[in-house]
C-alpha cells in the first residue's frame, strides 16, 4: 500500500494541463507552411512519395502526405513543417495546404451536422476500427487515451461494442478482407452516428492509395464527419480534431 | 554440393543458387534440420518463373553465422510431399505456397489459407469462408472473437473450442489486413516509395523492417554504408525495443487489471518515443531510416538529452518493476500461465522472444550479427519456463540490457560522414537475403532482380508470421478468462503476417 503512494508520487503530475496549447518537443513535422521562393517544380513534385505536392500554386495535401518531411529536406526554403498539431478538419478540401498559406486548419462550423454538437458535445462514444492499419495509429489511438493525453477526460471514450457507439474511427486504407466487416460495424451503429478517419492511410490509401488489394467503397457511401491526418496522427491532433468537431470551445 | 553458403546482407548471382530435384530438396533442407536446434527456416518461399515456380529455400545456422540457400522448379499443379509431414518447422511456408501458387501437397496436416493474398491462386476463396476446424460434441461450445477486437488494435478472427471455462483448442485466422505490400515494393519504382512500403509493414516495427529493406537495397546495390549510418540504426533498434517493450508491460497489466502498472508503464513509454520525435520528427520513427543516407544525424547533443531521459526513465521503471514482481496478485496470473514448451517452440520453430521465453536461443543479433552488434558482444536473454511470467521477464531484462548498449553507444558519437552517398543501379540477377533482429523476433526479407536490375521479388517475413502459431498452443488447457493475457504477452503483428 505503502509502496503504491510511493509510486504514485515519484509519478507526480502527467497529464498535459491543457491539451490545445501545449508543445511538442523536438522537430514535430505538423502543418507545412509553403513559400513564394521559386524553386523547380518538377523536381519539387518528383520527390514526394505519394504525389501529394501539386503546382499552380504549389501545394501540398495532408490528406495524401506521410509528413516524411523529405521535400522539406531537399527545398528547405520553398517548405518548411511546423510544429502546429492542429490539423484536423471536417473539410477534405481544407486539408489542402496552399503557397501562402499561413493560417491554422479549423474545422467549418457550417459543414458540422447540427445534431453532433446537440448530441454528443458532452460524450462522444466510438467505436474503432482498423482497416489496414500498421498499428501506428493504433497505437497513437490508445496513447490518445493514457495518463497524459486524457482525452476521457473529456468525455470521449473507446467503447468495444458498436451498439454503444456515438461513431466510427477508422484507420488504415481499408483492405478488400476488411470491407464487409466495416460495414457491418458501421451498419450496427444506431443513428446519428459520426465517421472519422485517423492518419493518411485512411484518408486517401497514403502509400498504398491504388493498390488492387484495397476496397474503399465504404467512403464513396457516406460522408465523412472529419479527418485527422498524420502518418501515424499525433495524439494531440486527435484529441484536439475530436473536441474541435463536437464541441464549441474558448481557446 | 547442392546448396549455397551465404551470410547475412550478402549479394550472390541467383545462377548461384544450385537448382536440385524436389527429391534432393527435401531430404538436404529437412534434414539441416534434422537434430539440429541451431538451425531454423528463416525463409522459404515461391517465385513465378515463366509457367514453373522456382521454390528458394534459406536455412539459417546460428553456429556458424551461415546461410544455407537452394532452389527447385516445379509446376503449379505438382502435387508434391511436404517438408511438413517431416518437419513442422515449413508448415506456414507450404501453407503460403499452396495459397499462392497451387501447388498441392500430399501428406501436409493443416493445409488451410493463411492469409487470402490478393494474387491468390483459388480466387473463389474468399476470407468469408475460412474452413474452421470443429468438433462434434455436446460437451464442447465455440467461442468465436473478431476480426473487429474490443479495444483499439488490429483484426483477426479468434475460434475457440472451449470444455467449459477451459480452451481444448484455438484457432487463429488471419488475413483481414493483408495489402499486398510485396507486391507493391515491385509496382513502385521510386526508391522513397520503397522505403515508406517498408515503413509501413507494421507499425510497432518501423525501424527493424526498414533497416531490414536498406540492408537489402545497400547490399544489391553494393553499397557500403558508414559508421555514422549503422550507429543511427543500431541505436534506433534499441529504443525501438525499449519503447515497445514498456508498451506491453503495461498492456499485460491493464489486462490483469492492475491500474497502477498500466498507467505508469504506459507513460513510461512516452518519454522514449518522445526522443525518436526529437530526434527524427516522428513518435514511432518513420522517415528516420532511410538506405544510403543518415537522414537525420544523431548528434552529441541529442546524446546528452537521451542520457537526461534514461537517468529519469531508470529509477521509475525499476521500482514500478519491483512492485509489480512481489505483488502476488500479479504472479498468480502470470506463473504457469500459456505454457509453450522448448520442445514445441523447436518443432515450429519460433523465433525471438517467443523462442528466448523456453529455453531455445534464437536472436539474430548474436547469431547472424550486423549493424554495430559484433562489438557490443550482444549476450540473448533467455528463460525457461515459456509462460507469460517468461515472457514478462523477457521484456523487463531485454529493456534493462537495451538501456546498458545505448548508455554505450552513446558514449562515443561517430563524425557524421558529410559527403551525399551515390548509388550504383542494384546488380542484375542477384539474390540478397537480410536478417534483422526487430524487437518481436527476427525479421527477414528476400529479393531477386531480373537481367536489368530492377526488383523482380521481393519477400518479407516478419517474426509474427511463425509466432502466432505458438499464441495458440500456449493457450491450450487454459481458461478462456487467460487469454487476453497469453495474447498480450506475445505481442504478434497481424499487418505484419498479412502483408
Amino acid at each position: 500500500m505503502f509502496d503504491n503512494v510511493k509510486i504514485v508520487y515519484h509519478q507526480g503530475k502527467q497529464f498535459i494541463p491543457d491539451t490545445a496549447n501545449a508543445k511538442v518537443p523536438g522537430i514535430f513535422r505538423g502543418r507545412p507552411v509553403i513559400s513564394s521562393e521559386k524553386v523547380n517544380e518538377a523536381e519539387l513534385v518528383d520527390c514526394c512519395p505519394v504525389d501529394a505536392i501539386a503546382t499552380n500554386p504549389v501545394s501540398i495535401d495532408l490528406g495524401k502526405c506521410t509528413f516524411c518531411g523529405e521535400c522539406a529536406k531537399r527545398f528547405p526554403n520553398k517548405i518548411r513543417f511546423t510544429t502546429d498539431y492542429k490539423i484536423s478538419t471536417n473539410d477534405r478540401n481544407r486539408l489542402i495546404v496552399k503557397e501562402g498559406d499561413e493560417g491554422p486548419i479549423e474545422i467549418d462550423p457550417q459543414m458540422v451536422r447540427n445534431e453532433i454538437r446537440r448530441i454528443f458535445g458532452r460524450s462522444l462514444k466510438l467505436r474503432q476500427v482498423s482497416a489496414g492499419g500498421d498499428n501506428s495509429c493504433e497505437m497513437e489511438l490508445n496513447a490518445a487515451n493514457n495518463v497524459q493525453f486524457d482525452i476521457s477526460r473529456y468525455g470521449i471514450d473507446f467503447v468495444a461494442s458498436p451498439r454503444h457507439a456515438d461513431g466510427i474511427v477508422i484507420t488504415g486504407p481499408i483492405t478488400e478482407n476488411m470491407a464487409e466487416p466495416l460495414q457491418i460495424c458501421y451498419d450496427a451503429i444506431p443513428e446519428p452516428k459520426l465517421i472519422v478517419l485517423v492518419g493518411t492511410d485512411a484518408i486517401s490509401g497514403g502509400i498504398h492509395a491504388g493498390n488492387p488489394a484495397l476496397d474503399r467503397s465504404f467512403l464513396d457511401k457516406y460522408p465523412i464527419d472529419l479527418y485527422i491526418p498524420g502518418n501515424p496522427a499525433h495524439p494531440l491532433t486527435i484529441v484536439n480534431g475530436l473536441l474541435d468537431l463536437t464541441r464549441k470551445r474558448k481557446i | 554440393m547442392n546448396y549455397t553458403t551465404i551470410i547475412n546482407n550478402q549479394t550472390i548471382p541467383v545462377s548461384d543458387i544450385p537448382e536440385i530435384s524436389y527429391n534432393e530438396f527435401i531430404d538436404l533442407n529437412t534434414g539441416f534440420l534434422t537434430d539440429s536446434p541451431e538451425r531454423h527456416c528463416v525463409n522459404y518461399f515461391g517465385s513465378r518463373v515463366g509457367n514453373q515456380v522456382r521454390l528458394i529455400c534459406c536455412i539459417a545456422d546460428d553456429n556458424t553465422h551461415q546461410i544455407y540457400v537452394s532452389s527447385c522448379l516445379i509446376k503449379s499443379g505438382d502435387s508434391l510431399d511436404s517438408f511438413t509431414a517431416r518437419n513442422f518447422n515449413f508448415e506456414k511456408f507450404e501453407r503460403e505456397i499452396h495459397e499462392n501458387f497451387g501447388v498441392g501437397y500430399n501428406d501436409h496436416p493443416w493445409l488451410k489459407p493463411v492469409r487470402y493474398a490478393k494474387n491468390r491462386f483459388d480466387q473463389s476463396q474468399t476470407i468469408a469462408n475460412y474452413p474452421f476446424f470443429s468438433i462434434e460434441s455436446d460437451e464442447l461450445h465455440e467461442v468465436g472473437v473478431g476480426p473487429i477486437h474490443a479495444g483499439i488494435i488490429e483484426p483477426g478472427h479468434f475460434r475457440f473450442i472451449c470444455n467449459g471455462e477451459q480452451i481444448l483448442h484455438l484457432e487463429i485466422q488471419l488475413g483481414y489486413q493483408h495489402r499486398g505490400i510485396e507486391q507493391q515494393f515491385l509496382a513502385k519504382k521510386k526508391l522513397l516509395q520503397r522505403t515508406t512500403v517498408a515503413e509501413s509493414i507494421a507499425g510497432d516495427t518501423v525501424v527493424g523492417h526498414t533497416t531490414a529493406f536498406s540492408h537489402v537495397w545497400e547490399s544489391l546495390c553494393g553499397f557500403q554504408p558508414s559508421r555514422d549510418i549503422e550507429y543511427a540504426r543500431t541505436l534506433a533498434l534499441e529504443l525501438e525495443r525499449m519503447a515497445v517493450h514498456t508498451g506491453d508491460l503495461s498492456a499485460v497489466c491493464t489486462d490483469i487489471a492492475y491500474q497502477l502498472g498500466s498507467s505508469v508503464f504506459g507513460r513510461l513509454r512516452t518519454p522514449i518515443i518522445n526522443f525518436m520525435q526529437e530526434w527524427g520528427g516522428n513518435r514511432l520513427s518513420k522517415g528516420l531510416i532511410r538506405p544510403g543516407r543518415n537522414q537525420f544525424p544523431f548528434t552529441p547533443e541529442l546524446a546528452n538529452r537521451l542520457a537526461e531521459i534514461l537517468d529519469i526513465y531508470e529509477p521509475d521503471f525499476l521500482e514500478m518493476n519491483e512492485q509489480l514482481f512481489q505483488l502476488p496478485s500479479a504472479l498468480s496470473r502470470f506463473e504457469r500461465t500459456g505454457v509453450v514448451s522448448y520442445d514445441d517452440v523447436l518443432s515450429i520453430g519460433t523465433v525471438g522472444m517467443a523462442a528466448r521465453m523456453s529455453g531455445l536461443c534464437r536472436d539474430t543479433r548474436q547469431s547472424h550479427p550486423f549493424g554495430l552488434y559484433p562489438e557490443l558482444n550482444h549476450e540473448p536473454i533467455i528463460k525457461h519456463h515459456g509462460d507469460v511470467y517468461s515472457r514478462v521477464q523477457i521484456r523487463k531484462a531485454e529493456v534493462k540490457q537495451s538501456m546498458q548498449y545505448i548508455r554505450n553507444l552513446i558514449q562515443h558519437v561517430p563524425e557524421i560522414s558529410g559527403n551525399e552517398s551515390v548509388f550504383q543501379s542494384p546488380k542484375p540477377n542477384s539474390f540478397t537475403l537480410s536478417l534483422v533482429e526487430g524487437w518481436r523476433g527476427e525479421i527477414c526479407h528476400c529479393a531477386i532482380t531480373d537481367e536489368l536490375g530492377e526488383l523482380a521479388y521481393y519477400k518479407v517475413k516478419d517474426p509474427s508470421f511463425h509466432n502466432w502459431l505458438a499464441l495458440a498452443l500456449a493457450v491450450r488447457n487454459n481458461e478462456i478468462s487467460d487469454f487476453p493475457i497469453c495474447n498480450k504477452s506475445f505481442n504478434l503483428s497481424y499487418s505484419g503476417h498479412d502483408l
